[in-house]
């Protein structure tokens, strides 16, 4: 009497557990430029909670630099804005994505390590960031890491940004974690923290959203370079990639995307980066 | 292997987190749900349904959003601060969000060994004369507890999990450390799990069996 | 249900006393919640601005509603996948045959020890280093609702088989039914229709954990609902209000469906 329902639901659960396994998977290509030139589509993972980068609006489209970034390179390899497929990802799981092949590039505010560059390739840099504070907009106190001594920061939890203030700047300050940068902004913005760290284009986004209420310290005391992530060893890609990008930089594209998405802070970069193709 | 012996120190100060947490929200829970269940069949109409109340909306909602209001809400927006150091402070409200989930739990369990004693207890305890906290205290409440120390020690075991979500306010424990021991030693998941699995086998199988030995000594013979 | 008999029913003075106390009690509860309104309120979280988006019904087809599919979705393949764990390894946990037995109640004891975020950590990383493929967040979340809970579950159908009457399962062997049979025909049965009420609460357990999902990235109502909206319009307070009463009117449904399931069975 009990085993026929268990038997459909497990047949179900099943079922349901190889839809999704199986989802997706078309065809293989061997370069993200085949397959923009194949299928004509792509599927591109951005963050989808960074005001200012990539952010899932209400509508249901994503906004961003990041999302600037993606749309040009993809055009550039022959796939319209209406085919990009964006999908969220998290810093978790971003390699694990190029990996298994769930999305085709990843452009969410990616730094190029030598660690990360064993799994995945990287195109770029398309942006170079640095660490910075950002605090209340009336906080004239606190202008760079080395006056965070007995002060309150918050950051991201499993981010080392945080760790790293605290061992080469101020050996006194006291670190908060946070699961979300919102959480941290609320914090700062109730006066409870005195800073939140991470990169300055993120923290532009919170302070353009915030119009007035906060602001960016802007003595940034670290380099991170944005890329965009590929699958490892597709060359094809990384040279068309950066191709599209040298584009972009040149033909002023880059300068208007940023001014548009986080150019409300106040924030502004005078220059493109310098690509480094490898 | 490497890992967990270069990391041993901050492994243990991190369980050491987690068995202080623990600890503090057992005891704080175990109040908390006493007087809810005590508040749960009061003479009160509105202490009843105001501890009802809080028992579903509590029991019903993820313990991260729980924590997410303690740290947020009760921290950073009724403006409680604990102490003046922020690992303490956020130990405390760890600990708040803990015990205010759990104590609804505790107050579950507790009605229900409630609901266990024969009716003729506390007709008899009222007969003698003893009033509705009389009644409780002495003879009500020593055989519903020893009715649910099982349960009792499945909501123990379940807490000393569960204090790995105290990660949301930004209390490092357990998890946190393989979370950050993961991302620098990817080549040694496996081992760093089974490492921190088994600290946690460690304090929960004890604690497991301790409270089986205990209901079976103190179940009350009817 | 009723406790009235923990107290003598009040005279006259006692009404009037209890009316007071009432008035009193209500009167504090009241001043704590004002409390906690102005301190909201000093700090804007009341704001127009930060309640409105719920009211457009792109937030809600955006964030929200997926992102309860993700929870619901998660939650269910755990709760059949639960399911049928904890049936198998309550069986064979009560085998005659040792070499069934322990390595069972080893395999559940050791799930029930391990908390669920740390057992979806591993899956997500772990899968890797020991297949060399990624599963996705959802079979992660999945993998660690299922061990967690169906070994809580396993316990549950233990001990409502342990507690059945043993002329239960003498009867059934009187009968001339064999071991599985008597299992499967006479004592799962009724431990189950016993224990549903406890297998359902475990099952709102399971509910709520799938909003650990939100640390490999899956898009559930925590994840996609709140850290979507408060992304967009800075109001994680509000948005964890309105996320948690979701969460909590589907649980006392939940809650509601097991009291009407059981007091129709345990007639």
């Amino acid at each position: 009497m009990l085993t026929r329902p268990v038997l459909v639901l497990s047949a179900l659960t099943a079922l349901a557990l190889t839809v999704t396994a199986c989802g997706g998977g078309a065809q293989e290509y061997a370069s993200v430029v085949d397959k923009a030139q194949g299928d004509k589509k792509l599927v591109i993972g951005v963050k989808a909670d960074q005001p200012g980068l990539g952010l899932r609006t209400p509508d249901g489209s994503f906004a961003g630099f990041d999302i600037e970034v993606a749309k040009y390179v993809a055009k550039e390899l022959g796939v319209e804005a209406k085919d990009i497929t964006f999908k969220e990802t998290v810093s978790a799981n971003r390699e694990a994505f190029l990996q298994q092949g769930q999305v085709d590039m990843v452009v969410a505010t990616y730094s190029i390590t030598d660690a990360r560059k064993e799994k995945v390739s990287f195109a770029g840099p398309y942006f170079v960031a640095g660490q910075d504070l950002l605090v209340k907009a009336d906080d004239t106190a606190l202008t760079g890491p080395e006056q965070l001594n007995g002060k309150k920061l918050c950051s991201v939890a499993g981010s080392t940004p945080a760790q790293k203030v605290k061992e080469s700047y101020a050996k006194e300050v006291q670190l908060q974690e946070e699961r979300t940068y919102s959480a941290c902004v609320d914090r700062v913005l109730g006066g409870q923290l005195d800073a939140l760290t991470t990169d300055n284009v993120i923290l532009a986004g919170y302070a353009a959203q915030h119009g007035g209420k906060l602001k960016v310290v802007g003595k940034p005391f670290s380099t991170e370079k944005y890329g965009v992530g590929l699958k490892k060893d597709d060359s094809k890609g990384r040279q068309a990639v950066n191709d599209a990008l040298a584009k972009m930089f040149s033909d002023g594209s880059w300068q208007k995307a940023l001014q548009a998405s986080v150019g409300a802070s106040g924030f502004s970069v005078a220059q493109a980066p310098q690509l480094e193709r490898y | 292997m490497e890992a967990l012996l270069l990391e041993g120190d901050t492994i243990l100060v991190a369980f050491w987190m987690t068995v202080r947490l623990a600890v503090v929200s057992a005891v704080g829970s175990l109040l908390l749900g006493t007087a809810l269940t005590a508040m749960r069949v009061s003479p009160f109409p509105v202490l009843r349904s105001a501890a009802g109340t809080y028992v579903s909306v509590a029991r019903n909602t993820p313990l991260t959003l729980v924590l997410l209001f303690t740290g947020l809400g009760v921290g950073a927006n009724l403006g409680v601060e604990l102490s003046d150091d922020l690992a303490t402070n956020n130990f405390w409200l760890a600990v708040i969000g803990l015990t205010a989930y759990t104590s609804a739990f505790v107050c579950e369990a507790l009605r229900s060994g409630i609901n266990t004693v024969p009716v003729g207890q506390a007709e008899a305890a009222r007969s003698l004369g003893l009033g509705f906290l009389g009644t409780l205290r002495l003879i009500i409440l020593p055989q519903a507890f020893r009715a649910v120390i099982a349960p009792l020690g499945s909501i123990l075991i379940a807490l000393t999990k569960n204090t790995t979500i105290a990660l949301v306010v930004g209390v490092a424990e357990a998890s946190v450390r393989m979370r950050e021991l993961i991302e620098t030693h990817g080549d040694q998941v496996i081992q760093i799990f089974f490492g921190f699995a088994l600290g946690f086998v460690l304090l929960c199988l004890p604690m497991g069996l301790a409270f089986g030995r205990l209901s079976r000594r103190l179940v009350v013979a009817r | 249900m009723s406790y009235a008999n923990l107290y003598e029913v009040p005279g006259p003075r006692g009404i009037r006393r209890n009316r007071v106390l009432t008035g009193v009690i209500a009167l504090g509860l009241l001043a704590v919640a004002y409390v906690v309104y102005v301190r909201f309120d000093e700090k804007g979280q009341w704001a127009a601005d930060k309640w409105t988006p719920f009211l457009r019904a792109d937030v809600w087809t955006t964030f929200i509603l997926p992102g309860l599919a993700g929870t619901l979705g998660a939650a269910l393949a755990g709760v059949v996948l639960a399911g049928i764990f904890g049936l198998v390894f309550a069986t064979a946990r009560m085998s005659e045959h040792r070499w069934i037995r322990v390595p069972a109640a080893t395999v559940v004891e050791f799930f029930r020890a391990v908390p669920l975020l740390l057992l979806i950590f591993f899956a997500f990383f772990g899968s890797y280093a020991l297949t060399g493929t990624n599963i996705s967040a959802f079979t992660a979340v999945v993998f660690g609702l299922t061990f967690y809970n169906g070994s809580v579950i396993a316990e549950i159908i233990r001990a409502g088989v342990q507690s059945l009457p043993r002329g239960q399962s003498e009867a059934a062997y009187a009968v001339g039914m064999r071991k599985n049979q008597v299992m499967r025909l006479v004592l799962l049965p009724q431990s189950l229709k016993a224990m549903m009420p406890a297998v359902i609460s475990q099952f709102v357990v399971l509910l709520k954990d799938s909003a650990l999902g939100l640390i490999v990235g899956y898009d559930e109502l925590v994840d996609r609902g709140l850290n979507g909206i408060a992304a967009n319009f800075s109001n994680v307070i509000p948005a964890a209000i309105v996320i948690a009463a979701i969460f909590i009117a589907i649980n006392v449904s939940l809650d509601k469906f097991a009291h009407w399931l059981h007091g129709r069975t345990s007639t």
